[in-house]
Formats: structure tokens, C-alpha cells, sequence
């Protein structure tokens, strides 16, 4: 059995994120980039899927500049045997990035893609279930749990109302929640193995099909500040605080 | 001008509080009227579900989508239905819960339309705010034309529309073909005694300060003593203390209560992102430099354990 991994470059979760003052975006000079966490618990479910006996090859997958070549090396190292590197000057949106996991699922024959439930940079959230829609295959979103049984999964998902459970026939698109698993730390020795292991370079505009239209992107605001706040000192202080705003 | 088709959120008998809030965003759209589709399996209880949808302010018509097939909410089954459904309508929203998520997206790539997620404000037909970076900055985002609008509205940005005296309820039914690859097997519902998290005045949530199950007893009382639904921070799901439909944050739930009560919650920026928009944050934190005391509105340095009760007992 096949396993697709997208892995996207993001900055770092613990970064500070400044806007540019022009508007133009955010502040990405000099800042840390790493892998975007839910993608790192797909290559980690990928890899547990091969430790139970399911999954047989595991194929790292991003799309960006060279530099998202660092990512899928840390993709490698955490145990994918290659990586597909789809190149792209421009940032993809999800119906574009859609198009070549979609692409790429078709000519590797995957029977699971999985991807992060979103990108911690535009928190879209949507190409798991663009590139199911376009593939016509099942998509189960949010999965903090994925059992194999043959030819069909069992996945757990968590859904506003608690937890749903569906049974989807592969192939299939699977986006991970944060509860899937805890992601491997990589050793310096894997990361030194990692060097050898194949990665293929694709330009994107092999993969993408038919031109889609593109949202407008325009300028970015830092969200409005929150006014000062106050510090009481006991409780007795907090209740009449919040008596006098009327909030009790 | 352009129409809208609402895609309803609900549980088999009760409207989702999402369609209300999403009615609020398609207010300030200007569209010539919003139609919104109900699809469920046939019965009384979907009736309800549609004379609910009715009754709020700004609907033009109910869509009545009876199929068995739409008993569960599944996106892959939803998806094509909506997309053959949705010809001739400029837009196709839904609220921005993990239901308006899961699907449109995938109604949207049918329809070869790109998505916006998370609607937050209105700048005019087709150009729109959206938070990205977990609500550290905000985007503009403009759909070009040509292609229909297609989102899910950010429920946390809207206020609920009132009532209207009923529109009709027409039925409808898409001759899509249906998958059979996707089954529901079920649903384990989580916390469902106090009020529901995205719609309630009033929030209480508990962090990993908390520190066990039993501990949240006090988050709790402290609630139920408010009226208040109860939240938590990842960090205290992920230690099992309290099941995960109660996460509030980027990869949560977003929340805007009146009033929201963090109780021994540091304040990373994904928990933060889920509470910007509430009108006054409390943090009751032991650690005088927990970055939480940066965005609350009234800070209370003290250990939970002692603050908790006290409060519990002061409150009116
Ligand atoms: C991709 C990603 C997505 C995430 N999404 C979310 C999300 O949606 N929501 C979310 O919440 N987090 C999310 N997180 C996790 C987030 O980064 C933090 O780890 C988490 O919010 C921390 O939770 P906490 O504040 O409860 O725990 P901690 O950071 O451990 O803080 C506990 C606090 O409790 C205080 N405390 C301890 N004992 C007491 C006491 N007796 N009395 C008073 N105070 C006490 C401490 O001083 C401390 O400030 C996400 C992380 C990642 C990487």
C-alpha cells in the first residue's frame, strides 16, 4: 500500500508573527521555518501505518521553492523512503495544491493521501478535501484515529458534536487532527541517512491541470489591539469589576 | 446581484446556532435573496429543522433535500448534491464550524471554484477579511469573477439574525450521482449538558493548571454557577482531563462570549486565537508573567485552587 505525505513549509509555530508595515504580508526574512505541525503527524501516521504492517512505501511530498527540500528531508529522516519536490516559485493555493497531490495520486497509484487538517500560515484548511473532491475519492477530515481493514478504513474524527466514526473504501484522503499521534523526534544519524535517500523534482506545472481561477490576495492588517487590562488583587476585587461592567 | 444558497448545519432535529450568524454575514452582502438548503432524511424531524431555518430574519425560502442517504452529514455525499444544486447562485456559504469546513471545500472544487475559509467581515460583493496566522493578522481576499463565492463564515465574527414571519419551504432533490464509498458508523457525542461552547455569553475554560479530571469539577461549578458553557485549553485535552470538543483555539473552537474566564491557561497564541474576539477576558493565572495577562481585560494573579472556590462562593 502507497502513502502520500504533503508537507508544507511554514513558519515556525512558536514565531511571533509581525505584519509588514506597507501590508504587502508578513514579516518571513530571517524567521524560522519548519514543517507544518499537522503535516508532521502525517508523516508520523504514514510511518506508524508501515509499522503495523499496512502501508508499504511512503512518499514525502511538497510543493514550494528549493528551500521546501529542507522539510522533506526532515520527512526522510523521520522514516519516508522518498520525496517528490513540486516546484514552484509562486505559493499555490489549495484548488492548485489540490490538483497535484491529485496529479500525483493518480500517477503513483496512492491508495492513501494524507495531509494536515490545515497550514498554520493561511489556516485554510481546505486541500485535504479539494483534493478528495477532484480525485472522486472518500475524504475523512479532523482523523485523530485510522484503522486499516483491507480495503476500507475505519476513522475517527473529531467533529464539533464530539467524535464521529466513518468507514470510507480506499483510496482515500485522510487529514490529521493534532490527537492522531506525537510525531518521532529526529536523530542526527537519520538526518545524515536521510542525504541519500531519492528526491524527485517536478515543476508544478506538470501536475496542474486546467487553469482555475485564483483568489485575489490583497493587503494584510495586524488584528485590532486589545486595550490595556487591569489587575485585580483578591476575588471580592474581580466580583465588583465584574458587577460594574454589568457582566454578572 | 447574486443569490445565496445557505447550506444549513443540524443534528437531525435542531438547527444548528451557525445558519443564524451566517444569515448576519449574508445581510451585509446586499444578495437578492438567500435560499437555504435543509437535506436530511425524510421525516418530522427534519420539518422541524426547516420551520427553524424559516423563521430567521433574511430567509427567502427553505429547501427541503429529503434523501436517506443524507441521514449523516457526510461531505462526499453532501458535496455533489450541493454543487448540482447550487447552479445559479452566486454564493455558497456555511458556517465555519468542523460541518461548513469539512464540506465546502469539496462542494467548492467541484464547482471548480477556489474557497474562502472563514469569513470575518464584508468589504463588499466579492472582496472579504479573513484571519490567517491564527488571527495574528488579517488578509483581504477577493474572489475574481466569474467563479461563484464559496466559504464558510467565520460564526465568531456575526451576531444572530432575529426571527421573520416564515418563508416557504419548497422541496428539493439533485439528480447527482452518489458515491457508496463513504459510511457513517456513528457518532460519540461529548459534553452536551451545558450550553453549547460557540453561541453561549458566557465561557469558562480550564488549562493544564487544572491538572486532572476530577480537578475540572471546580472549572465546572464555577460555570454552571454563571450560566456559562466550559471550555479548555489542548493542553488539558491532550492530558485526558476533559474530551475534546471542548478545545477552544486556532485548531479548535473559536469563541466570543460577553465574558471569558481562563483558568490556569498561559495563553499561547493558538488558544488566544480562539478568544480575540470575546468582549472581556478574566485570567486567573498563578505565574504573574503568563503571557495570558497580556490580551485579559482583568488579570488575577493567585493559585485556581483558591481563587476557584472563592469566586464560586462570592458570585451572586
Ligand atoms: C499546531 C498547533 C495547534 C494548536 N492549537 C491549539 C488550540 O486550538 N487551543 C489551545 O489551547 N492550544 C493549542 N495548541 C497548544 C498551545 O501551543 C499550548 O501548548 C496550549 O494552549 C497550552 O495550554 P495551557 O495554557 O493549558 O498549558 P500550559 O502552557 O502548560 O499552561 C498552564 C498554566 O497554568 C498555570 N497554573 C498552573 N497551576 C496553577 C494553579 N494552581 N493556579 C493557577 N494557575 C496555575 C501556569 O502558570 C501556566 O500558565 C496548539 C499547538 C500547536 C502546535
Amino acid at each position: 500500500m502507497k502513502v502520500l505525505v504533503g508537507v508544507k513549509r511554514v513558519v515556525d509555530y512558536n514565531v511571533r508573527i509581525r505584519v509588514k508595515p506597507d501590508g504587502s504580508g508578513v514579516l518571513t526574512d530571517g524567521v524560522k521555518m519548519s514543517m507544518n505541525p499537522f503535516d508532521e503527524i502525517a508523516v508520523e501516521e504514514a510511518i506508524r501505518l508501515r509499522e503495523r504492517g499496512h502501508a508499504t512505501e511512503l512518499v514525502a511530498v511538497s510543493i514550494g521553492p528549493l528551500a521546501v527540500q529542507e522539510q522533506l528531508r526532515t520527512a526522510l529522516a523521520m522514516g519516508m523512503d522518498r520525496a517528490i519536490h513540486v516546484e514552484s516559485a509562486t505559493a499555490l493555493q489549495p484548488l492548485e495544491a489540490a490538483q497535484v497531490f491529485c496529479a500525483l495520486a493518480q500517477q503513483e497509484q496512492a491508495d492513501i493521501v494524507l495531509l494536515g487538517k490545515q497550514a498554520i500560515d493561511d489556516d485554510s484548511g481546505q486541500t485535504g478535501q479539494m483534493t478528495a473532491a477532484l480525485w472522486g475519492r472518500p475524504q475523512a477530515t479532523y482523523a485523530s484515529v485510522i484503522e486499516i481493514n483491507g480495503s476500507t478504513a475505519r476513522v475517527t474524527r473529531e467533529v464539533d458534536a464530539g467524535l464521529e466514526v466513518i468507514e470510507v473504501d480506499l483510496p482515500a484522503v485522510f487529514t490529521s487532527d493534532l490527537r492522531l499521534n506525537e510525531p518521532r523526534y529526529v536523530k542526527l544519524p537519520e538526518m545524515m541517512k536521510a542525504k541519500k535517500k531519492p528526491m524527485d523534482v517536478k515543476p508544478a506545472a506538470e501536475l496542474l491541470g486546467s487553469n482555475v481561477p485564483r483568489l485575489e490576495l490583497g493587503t494584510v492588517r495586524p488584528p485590532p489591539a486589545r486595550g490595556a487590562g487591569i489587575k485585580v488583587k483578591t476575588v471580592e476585587e474581580l466580583v465588583t469589576e465584574l458587577q460594574g461592567r454589568g457582566l454578572i | 446581484m447574486a443569490k445565496v444558497l445557505l447550506i444549513a448545519e443540524h443534528d437531525g432535529t435542531k438547527l444548528n446556532a451557525g445558519t443564524a450568524k451566517v444569515l448576519a454575514c449574508c445581510a451585509d452582502l446586499g444578495a437578492e435573496g438567500v435560499d437555504v438548503l435543509v437535506s436530511g432524511a425524510d421525516g418530522a424531524g427534519l420539518d422541524g429543522v426547516c420551520a427553524q431555518a424559516a423563521a430567521l430574519a433574511g430567509v427567502s425560502r427553505v429547501l427541503r433535500n429529503a434523501d436517506a442517504r443524507n441521514a449523516a452529514p457526510l461531505a462526499a455525499i453532501l458535496a455533489p448534491q450541493i454543487a448540482d444544486l447550487a447552479a445559479g447562485y452566486g454564493y455558497v456559504l456555511g458556517p465555519s464550524t468542523t460541518f461548513g469546513k469539512d464540506l465546502l471545500p469539496r462542494v467548492a472544487a467541484l464547482l471548480g471554484a477556489p474557497a474562502l475559509s472563514d469569513i470575518m467581515k464584508v468589504l463588499g460583493p466579492r472582496s472579504f477579511e479573513r484571519p490567517i496566522y491564527a488571527g495574528n493578522a488579517i488578509l483581504t481576499v477577493s474572489v475574481p469573477d466569474g467563479a461563484p463565492v464559496v466559504g464558510t463564515v467565520r460564526v465568531a465574527s456575526y451576531k444572530a439574525v432575529g426571527e421573520q414571519a416564515p418563508a416557504p419551504v419548497e422541496a428539493v432533490s439533485s439528480s447527482a450521482e452518489l458515491p457508496g464509498h463513504t459510511r457513517f458508523v456513528e457518532l460519540r457525542a461529548g459534553s452536551r449538558d451545558r450550553p453549547d461552547l460557540q453561541s453561549a455569553n458566557k465561557v469558562v475554560s480550564g488549562g493544564r493548571g487544572v491538572g486532572s479530571s476530577e480537578n475540572f469539577r471546580l472549572i465546572f461549578e464555577l460555570a454552571d454557577k454563571l450560566g456559562a458553557a466550559a471550555g479548555a485549553s489542548r493542553a488539558a485535552v491532550d492530558a485526558g482531563f476533559v474530551p475534546n470538543d471542548m478545545q477552544v483555539g486556532q485548531t479548535g473552537k473559536v469563541v466570543a462570549p460577553e465574558l471569558y474566564i481562563a483558568v490556569g491557561i498561559s495563553g499561547a497564541i493558538q488558544h488566544l486565537a480562539g478568544i480575540k474576539d470575546a468582549g472581556t477576558i478574566v485570567a486567573v493565572n498563578k505565574d504573574a508573567d503568563a503571557p495570558i495577562f497580556e490580551v485579559a481585560d482583568i488579570g488575577l494573579v493567585a493559585d485556581l485552587f483558591e481563587a476557584v472556590p472563592a469566586l464560586v462562593k462570592a458570585l451572586p
